[in-house]
């Protein structure tokens, strides 16, 4: 247990070693430079020069790199190049943003998926399966950024049920909130719902054939209730796999819609700052993310014992 | 097998484990130490105040958000575009039509030599933290300009020699050289007054005489201004002001569909224009300082001929360039002169659309079948004439390659600094700007001795002199096809007829929010 545990933290630990040194290689490869794009037309040769200078970055790669890589651990992502405020608390701000885009997102996938899937796994052959299963098909082939428009120009512009955009933090006005919410968590969810759903369908039609359902019928339960009572537990792990893969493509999917809904969250902070070759505010944004992603990764190692005893190491 | 209890509260504590796991992995990349759900509600930005209440508000939506609120140090139009006017005075500013009024100043003189500029300064105006504007905060902000800005354009004021405090509501500038520009230039960024004490925190607080201070910024969305009540002039009619930014043309147009803003201070998505004509909507057309120049490098063989250049003017179907790249919005130019500035002379006749002279052209500068490098910003309206532009080429024998660059950090290195283009799109939106043809090394090396001395003795002479001297540069600069000038960008904004005063023209840097009121 505790060697896992020892080796799961160095495996982390490289990881981010390893995802530091691309993320800045990356950033140093892109073409474009922060001084240029800082004085725009206007600039002289003199004026860009005395700019490199005043952000650092005429100094040597390597010196630049370990600048930025030891103020990491105790939170100091540096000042950004465009806004000159604080990195860590800008990207604080807007993860924070992100976060409840991506959770609202998740609920809408799973309230979509679940039933869906379930459904379309136990009408399997039935002309209603079919059309189950086409739904989750087209709703796959929609990417979210078109979703987005497609909402928008129905519930807001036509309808105005909703507002276009636009962002209002909970603990100004919650109902504000949800209700600018509403709109992207449905882009965001509808998609990653249909991906889910064909999931859900699959594993579930699995399950059907497995010895423990047939045990269960035999016991006299009926189809639905073997399969309630013993199937969607089992059916589980996969879609919990899913799912921990799917949180790391909302995350990504939420920087388009956050685009599309005019929402101050990461993405558009990423954005932005790739646009501004804001070096050190894209490292800083692009290594929080990396940090998220390899935590849902283990957060889904630790789900899966939790939901199937018959994983749990033996003790 | 688990017991039936169990099992019936699996799905509800899947559903329930996965919600808290997009809590907690997003708090562990934020902060390790503190994963509990309840701390992502109360952490979240809770500076957002949203619509005011009270008194009468506006929300306009613009395109780029200012990176930061310092102009000394960061270039970009976007900045003055909030600030300057609203929240920043200048001693001069200009009026729709382009002329140069009171604003700090009550009035000025100038000397017979063209050196002395003598202003007087209205009394009782104050900055936002409470100071008094008077004659030292002039003499401190020219100065500031010269000694501590360093963006490329405080140039402007190289041409001061001293200023000099005359009394507290009079100042004296002198200059090194007469120059015409200069006072045009003080109704610019760089004519923005400051206060000596108000100057230590500029990116994020700006403190000036203007009738608005900015209340708060949510960064990424929008950016609310309220009115002060202890400003020196007529209050302006809007208590409120809301600037929100979108990246986005079509989600700034679905804002005002929505209801969302009352007014699109610049489309950007022209081509979807139809849905706002009709009563519910005013469109409001009119001109800009933005020409968008098919620029040349004059330097790049066989540019460097100018029957060749001559050629490609000669080629270009401007009308055809203009509906696809603004849906028909916009004005034709021909030189680098927008109609509100003094000099302007329609030469949009040097160069009729005439493919046999281009041909002609081409043929006795012995450039038939050329290929040249074209480098298109990511820019919609550059990436839309690029297609007409090469096919008009095409129809004279003339390979335009495209290539399409990030705007502006590509763009930036390979065309402005390292010149490495033959041919380029983008709008030239900086006021005045035919004062680039001077400057040999700008990216499209256009090197001229007789426009830079037109252009230099315009800025010198008198007034008259300017117009007059100015307006043959621009001539010679047209007939040497030093570049193509495509069209004049259009001023096009929307509102939902709710807003009166809104600027037909848009000449100078700001967007000035302070003379708009309730229609009606």
């Amino acid at each position: 247990m505790l060697f896992q545990l020892l080796t799961r933290t160095l495996t982390f630990v490289v990881s981010l070693a390893v995802a530091s040194v691309l993320v800045f290689a990356f950033m140093t490869v892109l073409p474009g430079d922060p001084a240029e794009v800082a004085l725009g037309t206007n600039a002289t040769p003199e004026a860009v020069a005395q700019m490199r200078e005043q952000f650092g970055t005429d100094r040597p790669l390597p010196a630049q790199y370990v600048d930025w890589v030891t103020g990491l651990p105790s939170g100091d992502f540096g000042v950004s190049y465009v806004t000159r405020v604080e990195i860590g608390p800008q990207i604080v701000d807007r993860m924070l943003v992100t976060l409840w885009l991506v959770t609202g997102g998740m609920v809408v996938a799973i309230l979509i998926a679940l039933p869906l899937g379930t459904l379309a796994a136990v009408r399997q052959g039935t002309w209603s399966g079919t059309v189950l299963a086409a739904i989750s098909q087209v709703g796959v082939a929609i990417p979210g950024f078109l979703a987005g428009l497609l909402l928008v120009s129905v519930f807001a512009v036509r309808l105005g049920w909703f507002p276009t955009g636009g962002w209002v933090p909970p603990a100004t006005d919650p109902g504000e909130f949800l209700r600018r919410l509403a709109l992207p968590a449905l882009a965001l969810g509808l998609v990653q719902g249909s991906v889910l759903s064909r999931y859900v369908r699959s594993t579930v039609l699995n399950v059907r054939r497995e010895d423990f359902i047939r045990t269960a019928r035999s016991k006299g339960l009926l189809p639905r209730q073997a399969l309630v009572r013993h199937g969607l537990r089992n059916a589980a792990v996969p879609v919990v796999t899913v799912l921990g893969l799917q949180l790391s493509t909302l995350l990504v999917g939420a920087v388009v819609v956050e685009r599309v809904f005019v929402i101050p969250g990461i993405g558009s902070l990423l954005l932005d700052g790739v646009g501004d070759r804001d070096l050190l505010l894209v490292q800083g944004v692009v290594m929080v993310l990396v940090v998220a992603i390899l935590g849902i990764n283990w957060l889904v190692d630790l789900l899966y014992t939790v939901i199937d005893p018959r994983l749990r190491a033996p003790s | 097998m688990a017991s039936p209890r169990r099992l019936a509260v699996a799905v509800p504590v899947l559903a329930a484990a996965l919600a808290l796991s997009a809590c907690t992995a997003g708090e562990t990349a934020v902060d390790p130490t503190d994963g509990s759900e309840a701390s992502t509600a109360t952490a979240t930005p809770s500076d957002g105040g949203t619509e005011a209440a009270g008194g009468e508000q506006v929300t306009i939506g613009l395109v780029a958000e200012p990176a930061n609120f310092d102009f000394t140090t960061t270039d970009g139009a976007a900045i003055p575009e909030a600030l300057l006017v609203n929240v920043y005075e200048t001693l001069v500013k200009l009026d729709d039509s382009g002329e140069i009024v009171p604003l700090l100043a009550t009035d000025w003189t100038v000397s017979d030599d063209g050196l002395t500029y003598d202003f007087t300064l209205v009394e009782d105006a104050t900055f936002s933290n409470g100071d008094p504007f008077d004659a030292e905060a002039v003499k401190f902000s020219i100065e500031q300009v010269q000694n501590d800005w360093t963006v490329s354009l405080a140039a402007g004021m190289e041409v001061v020699e001293s200023v000099e405090v005359v009394s507290p509501t009079e100042v004296r500038v002198q200059l090194s050289a007469p120059s015409n520009n200069w006072l045009f230039r003080m109704t610019t960024r760089i004519g923005a007054m400051f206060s000596p004490t108000g100057v230590d925190d500029l990116a994020e607080t700006p403190i000036g005489t203007g009738p608005y201070v900015v209340e708060e910024w949510i960064r990424g969305d929008r950016i609310n201004f309220v009115a002060r009540d202890d400003y020196w002039g007529d209050p302006p009619a809007y208590d409120r002001v809301t600037l929100r930014y979108f990246a986005d043309g079509s989600a700034l147009n679905n804002a005002l569909l929505g209801g969302d803003i009352n007014v699109i201070g610049t489309v950007q998505a022209p081509e979807a224009m139809a849905q706002f004509e009709g009563d519910d909507y005013e469109i409001i057309e009119g001109t800009t300082n933005g020409e968008v120049v098919l620029s040349f490098n004059n330097d790049n063989p066989p540019l460097d001929d100018v029957r060749v250049r001559q050629a490609i003017r000669y080629a270009i179907d401007n009308e055809a360039v203009i509906d696809t790249a603004w849906a028909g919005y916009g004005t034709l130019i021909g030189s680098m002169v927008p109609p509100t500035d003094p000099w302007y002379e329609d030469r949009t006749g040097d160069y009729p659309r005439d493919l046999d002279e281009a041909r002609r052209l081409l043929e006795e500068a012995d450039a038939t079948d050329i290929t040249l490098d074209f480098v298109v910003p990511n820019l919609p309206y550059a990436v839309a004439a690029a297609q007409t532009v090469q096919s008009n080429l095409d129809e004279v024998g003339i390979t335009a390659d495209i290539e399409t660059v990030e705007f502006p950090a590509v763009w930036l290195e390979d065309v402005f600094t390292n010149g490495d283009f033959h041919m380029s799109i983008i709008a030239h939106v900086e006021p005045r700007d035919i004062a680039s043809f001077a400057n040999p090394d700008y990216y499209w090396s256009y090197d001229n001795a007789e426009v830079q001395q037109l252009l230099a003795d315009a800025d010198a002479g008198t007034p008259e002199d300017q117009v007059e001297l100015t307006a043959d540069a621009a001539r010679i600069i047209s007939e040497e096809a030093a570049s193509e000038f495509l069209f004049l960008a259009p001023n096009l904004i929307v509102s939902d007829g709710t807003v009166a005063g809104l600027p037909v023209n848009d000449v100078g840097e700001s967007f000035d929010f302070t003379t708009l009121e309730p229609a009606g």
